[in-house]
């Protein structure tokens, strides 16, 4: 079965192209606008991997990452959250709250796909 | 570079997407930036603000725009700083931050029509950036963040140029924290991944692994101690343990086998990675001595997970996307976001429209059972979900002004600055929605109207002061909705027009006779007249060779109408009367000999059947109808189009009265109304010459073509046919009478397209 990924993005381009490079990589994307979507998909898919923005509206990345690893369906799930270029304290604010790693933006589709499948059995 | 291995169909199609968000996001942050001159910015406001910079940058630097992503940076670094209130919020720091929204628009502008923005563009506002950024935190902060981002370019080339060749032999000590798992971190999948670096030993130590009771299943026990050959870079090796590098106690060290000849080995930890000969690589293998040690990680079998596969299957999978993104391909093409609610509704009335489609076939075949009362029924709903696909449709493409009334805080604030005036703009129904072409058409002539309403209409502090009002001049601006109209109003406390100033200037500019009465309407009106300025000394604010006769020819262009009210000392009222719609028209269908015309109805007052009494000649040809005792110019349609066989007697036929934009009446003769319909707007601009008198064409129920005359051009052409016809200077009742002439004539019947707009309709029925 194809792993499913959920992309959590408030920008369409960015939630394209994840979905564009992933879906090619063979996995099923799902998606999500922010941080509440992107639970109350959790609440009825399950997926594989969370690959979420962290300035998001309604409720950001970091506080996303929390509820996932703080509830029961996804705790155990790789969580990678999106930093631009010196987002050290973003990094580390997604670490902090349970993040398995980070891509930076801008990356390039092999580097998505490289990152993804580093943290996504 | 970035996104190298999308190709190029993909690229541009994630472009647009990205060109479409840009927009949507740099309106909402022009919207907020406006804002914060009113008050400042709440921390909800900043965050939107910096999300919006930050998504822009995100999506630019997919795309490589390094100009954009570079700006962007900044702004954003001095937007982060305020969100943690570390900036005081003043004048200095919102005007840069305006500006800087200024910049970035431009910038993202530029991207999109593929311009390169010279070096230094925006460098102004990103020093002042900088210098507030070093205020805040003194200058390294600048500093550093440049260096990472420099680091970070230099980090990728050196990746790709790190083809080093030689091996060297690394000890990777891997102890994870107890938390590690907790964050989904797996170490096999490091473990496969340092494999793929080269060759691989692992040692597994089961040293921490406490006893089974005060076992947490969570947490991470096992440690190991791998030994990789391999001709990566320590930093490579690093790399692989990025995500976990806080979560785990990680040594990696270089070794060199020395003493390669007898397979027995000492490792000696060297300084410095340096190259090895080819001898060295060949013997320097290690190989673990104790294999019933080896983890049971690295027992399982590792399939190579090669990631350059994958991107190999994304190319794959590229045509497939190629055949949807071709219309995205071409520059021009743009696109609008639209609610689903209204394209869910879109699909119900089809649906309906379907089962009514169906119903009439049903009915036509049980025609002869005599169930008209069904087939009545069906063509009812039939025309009702029609009209109602229609609005859905109109729907999909309408938008709240809101996009345009937000660009206007700005350049009042702009212009009120460079005048030395205070003014406050107010707005209100900016959610009103127009079409999406409209929207586009209105920046401009707004711009230009509330332009002009600082510029000549509020008066400097001190002059208002002395006049007894406040300091502050204000400008309304607001939209609302009448009919199938958007309604936008433009409101200024100013001075008003000054009629005696306007007229004496109108006179000397030669655009009104010395001796002409003219009402205060008329007076207002010339404003409008071409060539046409009011200002004392053309300012370098709404001095730029157009006035409000271009303005009015745009908001014809659209179908609407501009009007002025004004009372001197109080203030200046615009108001902007457009359709909702370019695409179709509320018409009244009326007959003319054997042809149809559609007059636009919003522009018809009333039609009556005048006395004789009621019709008087002019000298020079004119003809006038009176209506209540007032003057009304009557134009024979007839006699204008060349229509033969038409009423020719305005007290046979019917006298339609219809207002122009400014308020000037015209009776047009007709023979009769046939009725009220709405037409779908046919551009004939596309395939034939212009017709004085006629903005488009449409195609009636009947598959004929009516043209739909143009009431503004009718008004200002030639008081009589004869004098249009420049040739003929026939009495008009000798042209009546013989219509046969006409051949000699230029014909605008319906006839004369038929063949050009390429539409196969009988010319007559």
């Amino acid at each position: 079965m194809a792993r499913k990924v959920l992309t959590v993005d408030d920008s369409k381009t960015m939630r394209d192209m994840v979905r564009f490079t992933l879906s090619g990589a063979g996995f099923d994307v799902v998606e999500a606008e922010d941080g509440v979507q992107a639970l109350s998909v959790l609440g009825s898919t399950k997926v594989d991997l969370i690959i979420t923005d962290i300035n998001m509206p309604n409720m950001d990345g970091v506080t996303l990452v929390k509820e996932v690893r703080g509830g029961s369906s996804h705790r155990g799930v790789p969580i990678l959250v999106l930093t631009t270029e010196g987002g050290d304290a973003k990094k580390a604010d997604g670490k902090a709250a349970g993040a398995t790693g980070w891509i930076v933006k801008p990356f390039t589709p092999d580097k998505l796909v490289q990152v993804v499948n580093k943290v996504c059995p | 570079m970035t996104g190298s291995s999308f190709n190029a169909d993909d690229l541009a199609q994630f472009k647009q997407t990205f060109f479409d968000e840009c927009a949507e996001l740099l309106a909402d942050l022009e919207e907020r930036l406006s804002s914060l001159q009113e008050e400042a910015a709440d921390s909800e406001a900043l965050n939107a603000i910096f999300r919006a910079v930050h998504s822009i940058k995100a999506g630019a630097g997919a795309f490589g725009f390094s100009q954009l992503v570079q700006f962007a940076h900044r702004y954003e670094a001095l937007l982060d700083r305020m969100r943690d209130g570390l900036v005081e919020q003043n004048e200095r720091v919102a005007d840069v931050l305006v500006r800087a929204g200024d910049i970035l628009a431009s910038f993202v502008e530029a991207a999109q029509s593929e311009q390169e923005l010279g070096e230094d563009f925006g460098s102004e506002v990103g020093d002042e950036i900088d210098l507030l950024l070093a205020e805040i935190d003194g200058l390294e902060s600048v500093l550093t963040s440049e260096e990472e981002q420099s680091d970070e370019n230099s980090d990728s080339e050196g990746v790709q140029e790190d083809q080093n060749k030689s091996s060297c032999t690394y000890l990777i000590e891997f102890v994870p924290k107890a938390e590690l798992l907790r964050h989904a971190n797996e170490p096999l999948l490091l473990i496969r991944e340092l494999q793929t670096l080269g060759d691989l030993q692992t040692e597994c130590s089961l040293e921490r692994l406490p006893t089974l009771g005060a076992m947490e299943p969570e947490d991470a026990y096992l440690s190991w101690m791998l030994t990789l050959k391999t001709d990566k870079s320590e930093e490579d090796i690093r790399e692989v343990f990025e995500f976990v590098e806080d979560d785990c106690e990680l040594k990696v060290s270089a070794i060199a086998a020395k003493d390669s000849g007898d397979g027995s080995l000492s490792f000696q930890i060297i300084e410095e990675v340096t190259e090895e000969s080819e001898e060295d690589q060949a013997t320097g293998t290690l190989k673990s001595e104790k294999p019933g040690a080896q983890s049971k990680a690295a027992e399982t079998s590792v399939p190579e997970t090669n990631p350059s596969d994958a991107p190999k299957k994304a190319n794959v999978a590229a045509p497939k996307a190629k055949t949807a993104s071709t219309p995205a391909q071409s520059s021009g093409v743009s696109s609008i976001r639209v609610d689903l609610d209204r394209v869910d509704r879109l699909v119900n009335v089809v649906g309906e429209l379907v089962i009514a489609q169906s119903m009439q076939a049903q009915e036509a075949e049980d025609r002869q059972n005599g169930h008209e009362f069904l087939m009545n029924q069906a063509n009812e709903d039939m025309s009702r979900i029609v009209r109602e696909l229609q609005e859905c449709v109109m729907a999909i493409r309408m938008q709240p002004v809101k996009s345009v009334f937000s660009r206007m805080p700005r350049l009042v604030r702009e212009v009120s600055s460079k005048l030395n005036k205070q003014v406050r703009l107010l707005t209100e129904g900016e959610q009103t929605e127009v079409d999406k072409t409209v929207i586009e058409e209105l920046a401009d002539p707004l711009t230009h109207m509330i332009r002009n309403a600082i510029d000549h209409g509020i008066e400097s502090p001190e002059e208002r002061e002395a006049a007894g009002k406040k300091g502050t001049g204000a400008i309304k601006l607001l939209a609302r909705h009448a009919g199938g109209n958007i309604i936008i109003q433009v409101i200024d406390n100013g001075s008003g027009i000054n009629k005696e100033a306007l007229l004496k200037k109108a006179i000397s500019k030669g655009i009104v006779s010395e001796d002409a009465k003219l009402t205060d309407e008329e007076i207002e009106e010339l404003i409008f007249a071409p060539g046409f300025s009011t200002a004392q000394a053309v300012t370098d604010v709404s001095g730029r060779g157009v006035g409000m006769d271009v303005v009015r020819r745009n908001i014809n262009k659209l179908g609407g109408r501009i009007s002025v009210q004004s009372v001197e000392g109080k203030g200046t009222c615009f108001t902007l009367t457009i359709p909702l719609s370019l695409a179709v028209l509320d018409g009244m269908l009326v007959a003319i000999g054997a042809e149809k015309y559609i007059l636009p109805l919003a522009s018809i007052v009333e039609s009556f059947r005048p006395l004789e009494e009621q019709l008087r000649a002019l000298a020079g040809g004119g003809e006038v109808v009176s209506m209540r005792g007032e003057y009304i110019r009557l134009i024979r349609a007839h006699h204008l189009f060349n229509v033969p066989g038409a009423v020719t007697d305005p007290c046979q036929g019917l006298v339609v009265v219809t207002e122009t934009a400014n308020g000037g009446k015209v009776g047009l003769l007709v023979d009769e109304l046939i009725g009220q319909q709405q037409v779908v707007i046919k551009s004939i601009q596309e395939n034939f010459d212009p017709v004085p008198g006629v903005s488009g064409a449409t195609i009636l129920g009947n598959g004929r073509v009516a043209l739909i005359l143009d009431i503004e051009q009718l008004k200002s052409m030639p008081v009589s046919a004869d004098n249009w016809k420049s040739s003929s200077s026939e009495p008009l009742e000798q042209q009546e009478a013989s219509p046969a002439n006409g051949e000699e004539q230029r014909t605008i019947a319906p006839e004369a397209m038929t063949d050009t707009e390429g539409m196969q309709v009988p010319a007559t029925v």
